[in-house]
């Protein structure tokens, strides 16, 4: 069951990703922005839903395809921003651009590059959780093809036997790379892959934000009562490539046309207006206002200084400097 | 002072850090009940339960990666590899994730991690489970690497990984565990990172070791001494940190250095000492540095095999007279 407040929060937070992803894209092609950047475009249902029901002390690991998931959580468009642009006023100081976003203010434990790495990572984290006897839940999100690692199967193994506060959410958007999932994954839907480990597993449609709902609620019930992990598996579409210049020959553009008629933010937009919950002078007035948080997001990063050279040192440990 | 084995004062040093600090817990294959194969974690199930005395699966990398989430998020982890061999099987989640998130986040994480285990020969374990691997650890910044050559050793540069804010690799040696000898009392009782320890002085040349080769230098240096050889030796403790301060002035008094260790000597940690020596003290040698260290060959089963991999004891000395052009 989705309030009328938290429906408004997920739909703004889905806008507040796509916005900023849009911006992302342009200031990439007009070469003013570099990197691996990997876009989450089409996907937000799943970040803006899940997220909606956390708190700032619940935890989530993140991946390659990390912004939408840092700014559900309630990550600063700024900051991430800066950070895209390698700038010192980004969430990582420009040491981690897209790919290693990290806002511990808000329990992002962090993105990361290496597929299917943030999972025991997140399984660290409900550990935490579990031994401080807190009633923190941490829901890592990953891949389609991070279900092929093995730190997912020993996360899962580990959160099944230990039965820790954890909903592992698979975002399954058809491709890892350019490999269709049939091509990579021995099962049709990858929630049955919870039967190897006597949890409950879900396949969801990625992009309806109610379905979403529903089997989170329950994984997050489950999580608090102490009777261990979820999978959800939640089947989606990116609109974009794998990463921004991917030339895509994988796939047909009446393919990507056929999903971005599935829009999640459009979807719940109409749901809006059919429901007459929201009048269109309301959803404008959203997106105005959410348009202006990311245009002044794209001047605070452009405006950002650089990191200063002479401090490349820092951070490799707390303590030793120099070598 | 008490007479402690090496892994008894390892288990004080959990124990003491276990009570002192709630954060600290341990976890890794077969440490509960068991107690650790080399003992090491022997009865602190029952004095601290299951919630921080963890057996966990045979799942490396799921349990070396938990221990980095758990570290993200406030606890202190310490968690034990059967066989730093293993180590091989949670690369990942060592040196792409727990040595590189703090960095790569700008300094708003800290890891404050121990990953600890045994090495190397003495009994003809064979090649997954023999071999010494330090060096691989330092390549790659964001992790410290230790090195414990007694009890005491043990027991204070224990504490201090314990306590660090950072990853740290600690390698013990299996060969050391059942060597006894005196470890203070002082639940207090620490070495700091980066402090080379002078285990005996001279002035002819200077011999760099650590763990077996501590003790092997030391009953060359007597056989040495007989001869009118006076050499020093210095165990660096931790190789990141590198304390190349009390190693460099030691060089520049000796005019000569010798770097044993068990690791493989191609690209092995001699190699990088000896490199520093030649960058800062080269003037200053009379002779040029020599390193010993495994063979390029994986540790083989049989004992007599397995010892003609590493360098002997009297290899010691024969290098330290070559230093000295003495045939």
């Amino acid at each position: 069951m989705i309030d009328k407040e938290r429906l408004i929060w997920i739909y703004k937070t889905m806008l507040r990703i796509r916005k900023f992803e849009e911006r992302a894209l342009s200031l990439f092609e007009s070469d003013k922005l570099r990197g691996s950047v990997h876009l989450y475009i089409g996907e937000e249902a799943i970040a803006a839903t899940v997220c909606s029901l956390l708190r700032d002390t619940d935890y989530i690991t993140s991946t390659h395809r990390g912004h939408g998931h840092c700014i559900a959580k309630g990550g600063d468009l700024k900051k991430a921003m800066a950070e895209l642009m390698g700038k010192e006023t980004g969430f990582c100081k420009g040491r981690g651009g897209s790919m290693h976003i990290v806002d511990m203010s808000k329990g992002n434990l962090g993105a990361n590059a290496i597929v299917g790495g943030g999972i025991p990572i997140a399984v660290g984290g409900a550990l935490a959780a579990s031994i401080k006897k807190t009633d923190q839940v941490t829901v890592s999100f990953f891949g389609d093809g991070a279900s092929n690692q093995g730190t997912f199967h020993e996360g899962i193994n580990l959160a099944a036997i230990w039965k820790l506060p954890i909903i592992f959410v698979c975002e399954n958007n058809e491709f890892g790379i350019s490999v269709p999932v049939k091509q990579s994954t021995s099962v049709k839907d990858i929630s049955v892959r919870s039967k190897s480990y006597d949890i409950p597993g879900h396949t969801v449609n990625g992009n309806d934000v109610f379905e979403i709902n529903k089997v989170m609620e329950e994984a997050i019930a489950r999580a608090k009562k102490g009777e261990g992990p979820t999978l959800i598996e939640c089947k989606t579409y990116r609109w974009f490539g794998h990463w921004i210049g991917d030339p895509q020959l994988y796939r047909t553009k009446d393919e990507v046309e056929a999903w971005k008629e599935k829009c999640p933010i459009k979807t719940l937009k109409k749901y809006f207006l059919d429901e007459k919950e929201l009048s269109k002078n309301e959803l404008d007035e959203i997106e105005k206002v959410i348009d202006k948080e990311a245009d002044d997001a794209v001047e605070f990063a452009i405006n950002s200084p650089e990191p200063d050279p002479s401090t490349v040192m820092e951070n490799v440990f707390t303590d030793i400097v120099n070598f | 002072m008490s007479i402690k084995t090496y892994s008894q004062a390892i288990k004080d040093v959990i124990a003491e850090e276990m009570r002192k600090d709630d954060a600290v817990f341990i976890m890794g294959e077969d440490i509960a009940e068991a107690g650790g194969i080399f003992t090491c974690t022997k009865g602190l199930l029952k004095e601290f339960g299951s919630e921080r005395v963890r057996n966990t699966p045979i799942s490396e990398a799921g349990f070396v990666g938990a221990g980095v989430g758990a570290a993200s998020c406030g606890l202190r982890p310490i968690v034990e590899l059967m066989y730093m061999d293993f180590a091989y099987l949670a690369m990942d989640q060592i040196l792409n994730q727990a040595a590189k998130i703090r960095y790569m986040f700008g300094g708003n994480v800290k890891i404050p991690m121990v990953i600890r285990g045994q090495q190397g020969i003495g009994r003809g374990n064979a090649g997954q489970h023999s071999q010494s691997v330090e060096s691989l650890f330092m390549h790659i910044p964001g992790v410290k690497v230790v090195m414990p050559s007694s009890p005491s050793e043990a027991a204070g540069l224990l504490r201090t990984a314990i306590r660090d804010d950072n990853p740290v690799m600690f390698f013990e040696h299996k060969a050391l565990y059942a060597t006894k000898g005196e470890v203070p009392d002082d639940p207090e009782y620490s070495i700091p990172f980066g402090k080379a320890n002078i285990i005996r002085e001279g002035k002819d040349a200077t011999v760099i070791c650590s763990h077996l080769y501590v003790q092997k230098a030391l009953n060359e240096a007597e056989k040495l001494a007989k001869k009118n050889i006076d050499i020093e030796i210095i165990d660096p403790r931790t190789l990141i940190p590198f304390d190349k301060t009390t190693i460099i002035k030691s060089v520049k008094k000796t005019g000569r250095a010798i770097i044993v260790h068990e690791a493989h000597k191609i690209a092995g940690w001699g190699a990088e000492i000896a490199a520093t020596i030649m960058e800062e003290a080269f003037e200053y040698l009379d002779a040029p540095v020599l390193r010993l260290g495994a063979k390029h060959c994986t540790l083989p089963f049989n004992l007599g095999l397995e010892n003609a991999v590493v360098p002997q004891q009297e290899d010691i000395s024969k290098a330290v007279k070559k230093t000295l052009y003495i045939s």
